[in-house]
């Protein structure tokens, strides 16, 4: 589509536009996910919320649901003593013992004989509460004298038998911090000739995964556990289930169904798995717990919310001199991985444009709230959304095109950063061009100013935003890597056991044809296994757009392997050097001439039935040359990085406060495309997945409260708002990418409502820094009747 | 809890009988009862789509109808259009056109498509937008799914 494809050479799939594997059993309806799957014996399990924010629980009355016909178990925290925390900070328990933090949480559980008796009984438990004043926002938990969330330490039995303190108590509320700088501040504020300053309020969000949460938990004769899962992370969650339940992780085995749907929210456990897996143990029968949409909504995570305080500066000549930034995060009543978010926002804040002094430092909050996961992008919107309102704002000041004051300040190829990160490939100059030119952004830009006062209260306006993200995988565990085994049998059908997990990406489809494109196979003889723990090897996850780039390469590898077996077979067969040959076609053929020796298959039968019989199954494992950053965040922590340009054209109805995102003009460096199919809808679902958190979705938190659980209030993009969508792609080739490719899944999501805040203004002369653009809030902003965010005066 | 209620109806095409509770939703039957699970349960109440089935020539949120309303109607669900050339083309150009990532919701928009192309043969995007719009999809963003729409009605031509 782009300018800048590069044309595929025949016969090679790469670059193609290749059909997801699974798409016709799913258009079908035949795919059964773990919502479709019933066990024999299986019993229904229901979870009882908390009816308070935040109180003691003084008592518990489970007697009367534990008489009700048809109920196998109900559980309370009384009835596991040896429970242990589950999250990131090790503070939560997933049955609540004395206190409700939030009304997410899980006080009883109930296993019934139908989902209907499961409900009825809940409704029989009994709870006595002792209210606690609600601690509702960040600013009042930071406040002196203000409640604490967590302000003992945590107690449960170790393995030992001995009580162990889990979690400290937090006597101030603060859940994690960040600290990162290079340079030095003061110099940097001293060259500047221009600097600004603003508070920006980045708000809730959640995943809304079409597939609302579920698990079913079955132990066998042999206490091994077996669970139907729809983690993104099946072997972190293995040894983290084994750590809950003191077992041995061999014991533990997860099956991972086709998942309806993932963007980060499946990356940590939460209460109702382990919770699902006591019933199991209690009952000794196959548990299902499957959550309602309206728990979805309140029992899953949230994009961590962020107040965000940026300073930056720069010269008149347009070079960035120094950003100085603060942020304050809703930790929510517990933590998970929204806390971690900052590990990414600084990557953003340090390194997407050249600036040679910057701070940043972040506190995460406890609050009564919901609590943050991680969510597609994992704090970047939030960060770009900041950091891009300021490349214009400086701009402006100092009379600059936006365009080359970007240019100006982008990364080159072979930068090495002062945070460490050194981008081998680099295609952020030719996405600020590409997507500038396409949209014709420079003209569209200095048209709409002139129409500020022309009194046509319809006004349209264009806003550029980039982004830097992650695009060889991340190491955040000592190993960030991925195996693979392929087995290619006597008809060469090839069975392609990845340890990749697929949450509707892809990923089964592109390993398919890296590895088709090494073995000069088609698509049709191959199987993707990849959602077995006891099948598949080792992989950290999916998470952090590293599937195609760690999983890829380690097909690659595998693969490679496998063909060099084959060749070394044809070679001694033909008394040729296996150098000589290719795989094309299907067939073993003269590397120079392209004349066909024999079929690929036949030779494997020859090898395979021969009286040295042998398989061609081999094994690879691949570990990305990245490196885990130190105490003070530096480090090259991905072996490739991926850059986009979004430019969004906005129509603002000054007189409603209306926002209608007309088009996204999108160029990805995204090193290689490989599935040209797959990327593009990548690309396009993760622009409307950004239009949604700029101008539509909104998870309302009052006191501690969700008060728009369903998707009648909770807004979603629908099909008629979709903007047209223009994408290019920049092709770097990258040196370490399997054929050049890096990933791509976080990063159409990331620009968008930056670039669409950045619009606003070019329409309006009005600058936002709170999400979302709703009317109300649009509305409101234009006609002085809000006031921008202010930074937390305890702070 | 009240008594069952005994109700018959054809469903994709054969004369079913069932014993359903008073509060149990269609879908629910479907999925729990008859086994039918290409129906999806997104939400509940009515807003996504995922549980979209084809009442007596009707596109019906399965979630919003009470099972016992079900008697003596005409049920298609995405099962019964296993063979049916129009869903299957409609099938085939979703595969084509990339319109399926997790897959959660494209039963229930490939029915709500047959649907749509049964009563405009040759939808404008603008219709086929429109027609779509009771559908949420959280991985798409909605354009190759309006695009295989528009490719099934123009084969059909």
């Amino acid at each position: 589509m782009g300018a800048m494809d590069k044309t595929t050479t025949d016969g090679s799939l790469i670059g193609k536009r290749i059909p997801k594997m699974d798409a016709p059993e799913k258009a079908s309806g035949k795919t059964r996910y773990v919502h479709d799957i019933d066990l024999p014996g299986q019993l229904h399990a229901k979870i009882l919320r908390s009816s308070q924010v935040h109180a003691k629980i003084v008592s518990i009355d489970t007697s009367a649901a534990r008489a009700l016909p048809g109920v196998h178990a109900v559980i309370t925290a009384a009835d596991v003593p040896w429970q242990r925390p589950i999250g990131v900070a090790k503070d939560h328990l997933p049955l609540k013992a004395d206190r409700v933090r939030s009304p997410r949480d899980e006080i009883a559980a109930v296993a019934a004989e139908t989902e209907e008796i499961a409900s009825a009984a809940l409704k029989l438990i009994k709870v006595a509460y002792e209210p606690l004043p609600v601690v509702a926002t960040a600013e009042e938990s930071l406040k002196p004298g203000a409640t604490l969330v967590h302000g003992e330490d945590l107690i449960v039995p170790g393995a030992d038998g001995k009580p162990h303190v889990v979690h400290k108590a937090s006597r101030d509320n603060v859940a994690m911090t960040f600290t990162y700088g290079q340079g030095d501040i003061a110099k940097g504020a001293a060259e500047s000739d221009v600097v600004v300053e603003d508070v920006f309020w980045l708000h809730y969000v959640t995943h809304c995964c079409m597939g609302v949460s579920g698990v079913i938990a079955e132990f066998d004769a042999s206490d091994n556990l077996l669970l139907y899962s729809n983690t993104q992370v099946p072997f972190l969650h293995k040894r983290e289930f084994a750590e809950l339940l003191g077992m041995d992780p061999g014991r533990i085995r997860i099956i991972q169904p086709p998942i309806g749907g993932g963007f980060g929210s499946k990356l940590d456990i939460y209460p109702f798995e382990p919770i699902a897996i006591y019933l199991a143990k209690i009952t000794r029968r196959p548990v299902k717990l499957m959550f309602t949409r309206e728990e979805e909504f309140i029992a899953s995570p949230t994009r961590q919310p962020v107040l965000l305080k940026m300073r930056s500066g720069c010269s008149k000549d347009g070079k960035l001199t120094f950003r100085d930034v603060e942020t304050v995060h809703d930790n929510g009543a517990y933590t998970s991985w929204g806390a971690t978010t900052p590990f990414v926002m600084m990557q953003t804040i340090s390194s997407l444009y050249r600036v040679p002094h910057c701070n940043y430092s972040t506190r995460a909050i406890y609050t009564n709230n919901p609590y943050a996961g991680s969510f597609r992008g994992y704090g970047n919107l939030q960060a770009t959304f900041a950091v891009e309102a300021h490349m214009d704002k400086l701009a402006e000041e100092i009379g600059m095109d936006p365009l080359e004051f970007r240019l100006i300040n982008a990364q080159d190829p072979g930068e090495i950063t002062p945070q460490g990160m050194h981008f081998k490939s680099c295609g952020f100059k030719d996405c600020l061009r590409t997507a500038a030119s396409r949209s014709d952004y420079q003209t569209k830009f200095r048209a709409a100013r002139a129409k500020w006062n022309d009194g046509n209260p319809i006004k349209r306006g264009v806003g550029m935003a980039s982004m830097l993200h992650v695009g060889g995988g991340a190491k955040i565990y000592p190993s960030d890597g991925c195996g693979t085994i392929i087995k290619i049998d006597d008809f060469a059908h090839v069975t392609l056991i990845t340890g990749a997990s697929e949450i509707g990406q892809g990923s089964e489809t592109v390993l398919a044809q890296l590895a088709c494109e090494e073995l000069g196979l088609p698509m049709s003889v191959v199987s993707v296994v990849n959602s077995d723990t006891d099948i598949k090897p080792w992989d950290v996850g999916v998470h952090a757009s590293r599937t195609t780039f760690i999983a890829g390469n380690s097909v690659v590898g595998a693969a490679r392997k496998a063909k060099a077996k084959i060749l070394a077979t044809a070679g001694a067969k033909f008394h040729q050097p296996a150098e000589a040959l290719d795989l094309r076609d299907s067939c073993v053929v003269d590397k120079a001439s392209g004349k066909k020796l024999i079929e690929i298959d036949k030779l494997i039968r020859s090898l395979h039935f021969s009286d040295k019989a042998d398989l061609v199954m081999t094994t690879f494992y691949y570990e990305p040359p990245s490196e885990k950053q130190d105490k003070e965040f530096h480090g090259d922590v991905s072996a490739a990085y991926a850059w986009a340009t979004q430019v969004a054209e906005v129509e603002v109805d000054t007189a409603t406060g209306i926002v209608k995102l007309l088009k996204v003009t999108g160029a990805h460096d995204v090193g290689r495309v490989i599935n040209r199919l797959g990327i593009e809808g990548q690309i396009e679902g993760g622009v409307v997945m950004g239009q949604g958190y700029a101008l539509t979705e909104n998870l309302i938190v009052e006191n501690g409260v969700i008060r728009n659980p369903n998707f009648r209030d909770y807004k979603l993009v629908t099909a008629p708002e979709i903007p047209d969508i223009d994408i290019s792609f920049i092709e770097t080739m990258d040196g370490e990418g399997p054929q050049g490719a890096k990933g791509v899944g976080e990063a159409p999501a990331i620009c968008v409502a930056a670039a669409v805040a950045n619009a606003i203004y070019d329409a309006t002369g009005v600058r936002i820094t709170a999400l979302p653009f709703t009317p109300e809030n649009v509305y409101r902003a234009l006609h002085s009747n809000s006031r921008p965010p202010t930074w937390i005066a305890a702070a | 809890m009240s008594a069952n209620i005994d109700i018959a109806f054809k469903l994709n095409g054969i004369e079913v009988r069932s014993r359903v509770s008073p509060g149990m939703s269609a879908l629910e039957m479907l999925r729990d009862e008859l086994h039918l699970t290409g129906s999806k349960y997104g939400c509940g109440e009515g807003e996504c789509g995922a549980c979209t089935v084809n009442v007596d020539g009707l596109s019906i949120n399965s979630c919003l109808l009470f099972a016992a309303d079900c008697d003596g109607r005409e049920i298609v669900t995405i099962e019964g259009l296993a063979s049916d050339p129009h869903t299957e083309a409609l099938k085939k150009s979703f595969v084509a056109y990339g319109a399926v990532q997790c897959g959660f919701c494209t039963p229930g928009i490939v029915m709500q498509a047959r649907h749509l192309l049964e009563k405009t043969e040759h939808p404008t995007p603008e219709q086929i937008r429109r027609g779509i719009e009771g559908n949420l999809c959280r991985c798409t963003g909605y354009k190759k799914i309006i695009e295989a729409i528009a490719e099934a009605s123009a084969a059909s031509a």
